[in-house]
């Protein structure tokens, strides 16, 4: 009763909320379009017919949250989703070269890691980097990654993984960095008097210690490696993929299949998130933790 | 004596005498390693000797690895591409020198402040500098093309050589569309902030909804703004309000939680109402994670505008100059733009680093304590 209360009514009540400001804003900003066709048509619709008519133009300045959804269904279930124009394929695209990237974004972030928390000199020179990397605009890159590798003739999955791994090993690193020092003094002095050696300690101690830290920056990193992937196909040569079909479709002004092609993103990334958060989940159940 | 030979310095003689066998055997008329062979043996035997003395050992490897390098790197000119193994080994050793300068230098505990401090600046720089100095040698020493991968120098020059367009494009992109939408978009996040705390309601459904934001790919707006509000920096600047509005509410609702109940309840004994506890407790209890919205923010700003102008823009902007070039194949150009936008996204983000000490000048982190 206190999750209906607290959390489900009110979301879905601004959710609601939004959908019809969403609908108002569809009229504003169609609305001159269409009078300006009525005029030259000659015709002289009444209020309601009007605000149907700005809620289905084939191009809209802003489409109608239905038409989106239409849209978005069509090009989901009723095409083939091997087929150019699905949504499915575009998605596939996209993931598949985000999951490449992530996947070796998190390994080296956590042996970069392994590397600062076992290597002074390390620590004090690349540290630093690594912080001043964050406030760097890397996403900058990515049009010339991928053209420079076309120019060598390596296309497809390889530079857009490449951008992907370049933007989730960050967070990994840095995260990953706290987690493998966040053992307390305490626990390090109980594993001296066992006597234990120093990979007993990383293995035993600092490993375990680290996994919420890990679980946590991997999330941040995911939903990283897939803007990085759809960034990754806005420079001409990417024929396939969500960001490819968001540039199509600013070029032929199809703000409909725009439209929907972002909710396919929206949704690959909440999909993966949530995937990386059930891992979590799964993981700290399979070492003994208890729900708090 | 002997301590004086850990594996860096032992390492670096061992690459020093393969490469002057390798040397002696090579044929003429490619690059000179001889003398960058000699300073890193000579650097490396003299620093054995003085391990008992760090501070002069670290000079020593920091003059002996940057001269070699700087030896390596001028024979270089004019045999682009000929670089034998010789002249690898030679790099690795000077490398290897620094390495242990950078070590050395890790181990100091100096009492003084301001020491600390220089020692903390000195240290990440050698880092980067030797990771500009690897990438130039590698490139010209292999004969990288250019078209693949200009030499740092390259880019340097074409920096000073074309600073009116750079100018131009920071001023389009960054005066105009990244300071306007951080503005906007930060002041409307707090806002909605205040007024998610003010109303529970709000709150409970504004907030999973901002952390949910958080994952989105928002940058696809960007083809959408550059519709609805042209080519020009007003369509940028609204891709950055939509990406900094959500880190802002976020943090700013979680950081008016910060302050304890003892101390609101402290605020309700003085009788004060919502806006006085907000103003006197809540607001500046808040700082640290505000200061943390508006540091995320600056990044996701300039990514936000560059981005943006990869769909459309006036002739003039980073990301237009960026996704024009690349397209011309004028790499260095490129990487010109890509080191102008790294260096103003750091001040950006120190500048909000430098305004957080001064306002959060009593949070433990600052004080040191």
């Amino acid at each position: 009763m206190d999750r209906l209360r607290d959390k489900i009514i009110p979301v879905t009540t601004l959710l609601a909320l939004l959908v019809v400001g969403w609908y108002a804003f569809a009229v504003v900003l169609n609305g001159p379009f269409q009078r300006d066709l009525d005029r030259r048509a000659g015709e002289v619709p009444g209020t309601l017919e009007f605000l149907v008519k700005t809620w289905s133009q084939p191009k809209p300045t802003l489409p109608a949250p239905h038409q989106v959804a239409q849209n978005f269904f069509k090009t989901t279930f009723t095409v083939k989703p091997w087929s150019n124009r699905s949504l499915v394929y575009h998605s596939w695209v996209t993931l598949s070269s985000t999951f490449v990237g992530f996947i070796f974004g998190a390994a080296l972030g956590i042996l970069i890691a392994v590397g600062i928390v076992h290597f002074a000199s390390l620590d004090r020179s690349l540290m630093p980097w690594i912080i001043t990397s964050q406030t760097i605009p890397i996403l900058a890159i990515a049009p010339m990654v991928v053209v420079v590798f076309a120019a060598i003739g390596v296309t497809g999955l390889f530079p857009k993984a490449l951008i992907s791994t370049y933007l989730s090993f960050f967070p990994v690193a840095v995260g990953m960095v706290k987690g493998l020092r966040s053992p307390e003094l305490m626990h390090l002095d109980l594993m001296h008097t066992y006597n234990s050696t120093r990979p007993q300690i990383f293995w035993k101690l600092r490993v375990p210690a680290s996994i919420p830290f890990l679980f946590a920056s991997m999330k941040v990193a995911v939903a990283a490696s897939l803007v990085g992937a759809i960034v990754a196909e806005l420079p001409t040569g990417a024929v396939a993929g969500i960001g490819a079909k968001l540039l199509s479709g600013s070029y032929y002004s199809q703000t409909i299949e725009m439209w929907a092609a972002l909710v396919a993103g929206s949704l690959v990334a909440v999909v993966l998130v949530a995937l990386v958060g059930i891992a979590g989940r799964i993981t700290d159940r399979a070492m003994g933790g208890r729900p708090a | 004596m002997m301590r004086g030979f850990v594996w860096q310095i032992a390492l670096t003689l061992v690459l020093v005498l393969v490469g002057a066998a390798l040397e002696v055997g090579a044929a003429q008329g490619t690059a000179d390693v001889w003398p960058a062979l000699g300073v890193v043996a000579v650097a490396a035997l003299l620093a054995a000797a003085v391990a008992t003395r760090p501070l002069t050992e670290a000079v020593v490897l920091f003059a002996g690895a940057h001269l070699g390098a700087w030896l390596l790197l001028s024979g270089i000119t004019g045999h682009e591409g000929q670089a034998g193994a010789s002249f690898y080994l030679a790099l690795a050793g000077a490398w290897l020198l620094a390495w242990r300068c950078v070590t050395v230098l890790s181990a100091f505990k100096p009492t003084s402040r301001q020491a600390a401090a220089v020692l903390g600046l000195v240290i990440p720089v050698i880092f980067g500098a030797w990771i500009l100095i690897i990438w130039e040698a590698i490139v010209r020493g292999a004969g990288i093309p250019f078209l693949l991968l200009p030499p740092p120098s390259a880019i340097a020059v074409r920096i000073s050589a074309s600073a009116a367009i750079l100018a131009a494009d920071v001023n389009q992109t960054i005066f105009k569309a990244v300071v306007a939408g951080y503005a906007i978009g930060c002041c409307t996040g707090f806002a909605a902030a205040i007024a998610a705390d003010r109303f529970v309601f709000l709150r409970r459904g504004l907030l999973p909804i901002g952390n949910m934001a958080a994952a989105l790919p928002i940058i696809g707006v960007a083809p959408i703004m550059v519709m609805w509000f042209g080519f020009d920096w007003q369509s940028k600047a609204a891709v950055v309000v939509i990406m900094t509005f959500f880190p802002m509410l976020v943090n700013t609702v979680v950081g008016l939680t910060a302050s304890s109940h003892m101390e609101r309840d402290l605020m309700r004994t003085y009788a004060s109402g919502y806006w006085q506890t907000l103003f006197k407790l809540r607001l500046p209890a808040a700082m640290p994670f505000i200061f943390n919205a508006l540091k995320i923010n600056s990044t996701l700003a300039l990514i936000g505008a560059i981005v943006a102008e990869f769909f459309g823009t006036p002739v003039v902007g980073m990301g237009f100059r960026i996704s024009t070039e690349v397209g011309r194949m004028n790499i260095d150009m490129v990487w010109a733009e890509i080191a102008v936008a790294a260096v103003a996204g750091s001040v950006f983000y120190g500048a909000v680093a430098l305004i957080e000490r001064a306002v959060t000048f009593w949070h433990p982190s600052i004080r040191g304590g």
